[in-house]
């Protein structure tokens, strides 16, 4: 773990209200792993007063990138910012995704914003493994494919590919993937996680979440993000320590 | 130029420094000391322990609010059994002062968990918690309620010999009488503030944003009123104070020494800046070099109020 003053290097706006942010960090770019996070501050001023979690998006050479889109004062602050400008980065956290299962095809699930960590994820696989990607959101214009391959989509509106959800579009596909050895990988929103994560335990697949929820420090010590285990049931799981990546059959949403 | 002095005492307990890790925001110590080194700081306050493991409060347990945040996370920790076994080891591989912390549901139970650590040689102190706004039984009932803090006080007293701090609840009309009792019953320093009950709701939905509806309000919002209560115990009863709330700098720190506080602590900082408390440490030596201090202990209680 690093807290790290890193400079934003590439601010672009992918599509309305999508932000992509590339920053030289080699301390943390070399030894951050898919799923991992970041905890950012975005002003050294006490307003928004918490860091705010990000997930690493991609990883190149020394630089890393993330993916938001401004949700509120915090964001706002933080898209604001010019390239040159620096950011307060504490990471690498948490645990990330376990790339190196035995499969042969990555299926990758991603709800709204639940895309930002898997371009890392594909730069990772994409040598080694099929990758098959579904994605949704509520309309068109909130469609990230940024840096995914082979993708599906799924809008709520039907604006764009399939419509309904994402979960929907991926069932909808079962015929396809029956007779491939997968492992399916998904972010998105707890609904959307919920329902995949009841798909891949009623059917037996392979299933990996990262989860989210409110957090105040992002490595432990304030306890305030917990999920019920479905092992343990005197305890609970920390997103921010023991996540946010999960084996579906590991939590209970 | 001679070197500064920047230790305090609470009571028999001498502290290299003011700046203590408070409760509940430093776990047990590992996490933070990749940032901080613990040896380099004044005190450790553990988080909150209980007799048994408690599993805390469900989702939603923080929400950030205007310069603080509020908190219910419901005292999960581990249990004195396991802080013994797992977590006393990796403690004593610094040299720097212990205290527990200790909250519980009955009066027995405090009883019980002082007795069982008092045999361990790394604590230093106690600091018993009568004040956590954020559980059903024990909390608040004991904090608002000057009888049972006295009888706290009296009966953990009777069961150790390490310094006994409690910590005391802001949610209250005069936090000087519970500072009163504290000192009769034989108590050695008072730690003040706890956080104060808040709650926050959703415009859409209706309802609370965390689950247990009340939370702990701490954060840069609740320090002016963290330094009216130390203030007021300062100037009515003689016993050490360690002041805790919204603390985020040096400054802050050299303010709540002025009002009265003999030492304090760093809470919700540690989330955002966890290097923070070394910092201040180093901060704290420019200041006394910057306006002639020798010992920063001149400070304490050193208000000029016409």
């Amino acid at each position: 773990m690093f807290i790290i003053n890193s400079p934003l290097v590439e601010k672009s706006e992918l599509q309305s209200n999508i932000f992509l942010f590339k920053i030289h960090c080699p301390e943390i770019a070399l030894i951050i792993k898919p799923g991992q996070f970041l905890n950012i501050r975005v002003t050294q001023a006490f307003f928004p007063l918490l860091r705010r979690p990000f997930s690493v998006s991609d990883v190149e050479g020394e630089y890393i990138y993330i993916l938001f889109s401004i949700f509120g004062e915090g964001t706002q602050i933080l898209a604001d910012k010019k390239n040159g400008e620096t950011i307060d980065i504490l990471g690498p956290l948490g645990k990330g995704f376990n790339l190196d299962d035995d499969y042969y095809t990555a299926v990758i699930v991603a709800g709204g914003l639940g895309a930002a960590p898997f371009p890392f994820v594909t730069r990772k696989l994409q040598k080694n493994k099929e990758i098959i990607s579904f994605v949704g959101s509520r309309t068109s214009n909130e469609i990230i494919t940024y840096g995914m391959e082979n993708v599906y989509t799924a809008s709520d509106d039907g604006s764009i590919g399939f419509k309904g959800n994402v979960v929907e579009l991926l069932k909808s596909k079962n015929v396809e993937l029956i007779n491939k050895k997968i492992k399916i990988f998904g972010c998105g929103p707890t609904p959307m996680l919920k329902a995949l994560a009841e798909y891949c335990i009623n059917n037996d697949l392979n299933c990996e979440i990262s989860t989210e929820c409110v957090m105040a420090c992002g490595f432990g010590i304030c306890q305030g993000c917990p999920i019920e285990s479905a092992q343990l049931k005197d305890r609970f799981k920390l997103v921010c320590k023991d996540g946010p990546v999960f084996n579906v059959k590991n939590i209970l949403l | 130029m001679n070197k500064i002095d920047l230790s305090v005492n609470i009571g028999s307990l001498k502290l290299r420094n003011p700046v203590i890790l408070a409760s509940g925001t430093v776990g047990y110590g590992d996490e933070i000391s990749e940032f901080t080194d613990l040896n380099t700081i004044g005190g450790i306050v553990t988080k909150s322990l209980s007799l048994k493991p408690r599993k805390g409060n469900p989702p939603q347990r923080i929400v950030e609010t205007h310069a603080g945040m509020l908190n219910a996370i419901g005292l999960a920790n581990v249990g004195v059994e396991e802080f013994v076994k797992s977590k006393i080891p990796f403690l004593n591989t610094f040299d720097v002062p212990l205290i527990c912390n200790i909250a519980a549901s009955t009066i027995e139970e405090y009883v019980e968990c002082t007795k069982i650590l008092t045999a361990e040689n790394i604590i230093d102190a106690f600091e018993i918690n009568v004040s956590c706004p954020n559980v059903k039984e024990g909390g608040l009932e004991f904090g608002n309620d000057v009888k049972a803090v006295g009888r706290i006080t009296e009966k953990v007293r009777a069961v150790t010999d390490k310094l006994l701090i409690l910590k005391l609840s802001p949610n209250v009309s005069y936090i000087s009488h519970f500072a009163e009792v504290v000192k009769k019953e034989g108590g050695d320093a008072v730690s003040a503030i706890n956080s104060l009950v808040g709650t926050a709701f959703d415009i859409y939905d209706f309802k609370p944003k965390i689950s247990n509806i009340n939370g702990g309000l701490s954060g840069p919002a609740i320090k002016p009123i963290a330094l009216a209560k130390v203030l007021e115990i300062s100037r009515k009863v003689d016993i050490p104070i360690i002041g805790i709330g919204g603390i985020m700098n040096w400054k802050d720190v050299i303010e709540f020494m002025i009002v009265g506080a003999s030492a304090i602590q760093i809470g919700t900082l540690n989330f955002i800046d966890p290097a923070a408390p070394g910092k201040i440490v180093k901060e704290l030596e420019d200041y006394c070099i910057q306006v002639g201090i020798k010992n920063l202990s001149e400070i304490i209680a050193s208000y000029l109020i016409e």
